[in-house]
């Protein structure tokens, strides 16, 4: 038999952006991953930094005086920010990912409500929640600290 | 008649067309179909076919949601063709594509396969240890109305690919099994007369399982059969991690045959009808069982 040719169809990574985009948990996902990798990345250069204290107190300073300015306290504040998000809704996932939030197996009866009606409302106190860490935690940052 | 004509409306059908015997890559073409309240775009298609151009190619059958041929990507979500009312997504352009997260074998129509091949890999069927009773049946398989609501909802699924199409994880992992199959895996996981949970759970904990869902929800707001896949994944995740912190405890295939002697009817009450014959040669009834 011949091969028959086909149009391969992936969306790939185009997919985490417009693949399905009718449901607000379907942005908290991207956003949850973005915020995981973001975070991870910070962590990276966190222990990178730190790591000179062992060496001397000279690295040290001269490491810390690299990381300081405007740019490097607006990353510290989107680090913030991106932990606050991805620990809150992290818990949400969890809860979830457990069975707890998506209610049991029930009779599909039109118009349909799936498990994400069941979630909605505690995704949407998480992200309330979101917002007021972050709120506070840039009064803190850029107000309180007197920057 | 002429009333029937005046709400003729016409449409213009974009749809996405591929021969891979002369296309490199697929392209938009532009339909004019008249369509009036209560038509289908599987209606607009067979319209084109008749009419426009009998080269068009797409999969259906039964037309009426039941077969799970034609989920097709209309305006830029996955629905059924036989299940969607041209007026109820557009007013003047419908856009018609193949579903994604499949290959395209030509104009409209998927390659099904791979979600299909997924599917048996998460052996979704009942499996028993008792094979001469599978064989030889001697009673029915009792079960109680919450063991089949266990289930009920994902047994409606009727694996057209929608919500495959929709999720955001299959769009880059090829290795995820996706909503359909799981949400197959679960349901026969969680079905009562099932006795294969130790073979199961070896295949779920493996990365063709659950845990590359992080629940964007997007295949339960595609289905049209309101299987809720989403919240199927994550019940089988629930099972899983049970069984693994209550070390030891095994799920157990109910025998065959035995209702639980409290829950049996002792008397009949007035005014209910006599239950058909059995159909298996020796079945007992509940009230007759030791
Ligand atoms: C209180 C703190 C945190 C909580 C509650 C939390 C929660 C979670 C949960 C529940 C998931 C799984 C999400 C899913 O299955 O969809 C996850 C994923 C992830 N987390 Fe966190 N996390 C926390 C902190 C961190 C930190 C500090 C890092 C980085 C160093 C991190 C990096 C990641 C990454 C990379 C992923 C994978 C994202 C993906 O594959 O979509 N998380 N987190
Ligand atoms: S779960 Fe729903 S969308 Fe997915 S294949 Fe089954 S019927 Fe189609
Ligand atoms: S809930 Fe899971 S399976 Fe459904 S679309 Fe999201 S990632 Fe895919
Ligand atoms: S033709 Fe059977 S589901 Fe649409």
């Amino acid at each position: 038999m011949p091969e028959i040719k086909q149009y391969p169809n992936k969306l790939g990574l185009k997919g985490w952006v417009v693949g399905g985009k009718w449901g607000p948990e379907r942005y908290l996902y991207t956003l949850h991953r973005v915020t995981g990798l973001g975070i991870l990345l910070y962590f990276v250069m966190h222990i990178f930094v730190t790591a000179s204290r062992a060496i001397s107190q000279e690295m040290w300073e001269r490491a810390m005086a690299g990381v300081t300015g405007t740019i490097f306290l607006v990353g510290e504040y989107l680090v913030f920010v991106a932990f606050a998000f991805h620990a809150l809704n992290g818990i949400r996932l969890a809860l979830i990912e457990l069975g707890v939030l998506t209610g049991p197996a029930e009779q599909p009866i039109y118009p349909y409500k799936s498990s994400l009606n069941v979630q909605r409302p505690f995704m949407v106190v998480m992200m309330i929640l979101v917002l007021v860490v972050v709120l506070a935690g840039g009064w803190d940052f850029f107000i309180a600290a007197g920057h | 008649m002429s009333n029937e004509t005046e709400q003729l409306q016409n449409y213009i059908f974009r749809v996405r067309r591929y021969d891979p015997a002369r296309d490199d890559e697929p392209y938009f073409e532009d339909f004019t179909v008249p369509c009036g309240p209560g038509m289908v775009v599987l209606d607009g298609l067979w319209y084109i076919k008749e009419h426009l151009d009998p080269t068009l190619a797409w999969r259906s059958s039964c037309r009426m949601g039941v077969c799970g041929s034609c989920g097709m990507l209309l305006n830029g979500k996955p629905h059924l063709a036989c299940h969607t009312q041209v007026r109820e997504l557009t007013k003047e352009i419908l856009m018609v594509a193949p579903l994604p997260n499949f290959d395209i074998v030509r104009d409209l129509v998927p390659d099904l396969a791979p979600m299909l091949e997924k599917h048996l890999k998460l052996n979704t069927r009942i499996i028993r240890e008792d094979v001469e009773e599978v064989l030889e049946p001697t009673d029915q398989y009792w079960q109680d109305p919450d063991d089949l609501t266990a289930y009920l909802q994902f047994a409606y699924c009727i694996k057209c690919g929608c919500c495959m199409a929709a999720c955001p994880t299959l769009a880059t992992d090829d290795i995820y099994s996706g909503p359909m199959p799981l949400t197959q895996g679960y349901r026969y996981l969680i079905d009562t007369r099932d006795g294969a949970f130790k073979e199961r759970k070896k295949i779920l904990s493996s990365e063709i399982g659950p845990w590359r869902c992080h629940y964007a929800g997007e295949c339960s707001a595609v289905c049209p059969k309101g299987v809720d896949p989403a919240r199927a994944i994550q019940l089988m995740k629930r099972e899983l991690v049970w069984d693994y912190i209550r070390l030891g405890k095994r799920r157990h295939q109910k025998p065959v045959g035995l209702l639980p002697k409290e829950r049996r009817a002792t008397e009949r009450r007035e005014g209910i009808a006599e239950a058909p014959e059995f159909t298996i040669d020796g079945a007992v009834s509940p009230a007759e069982q030791p």
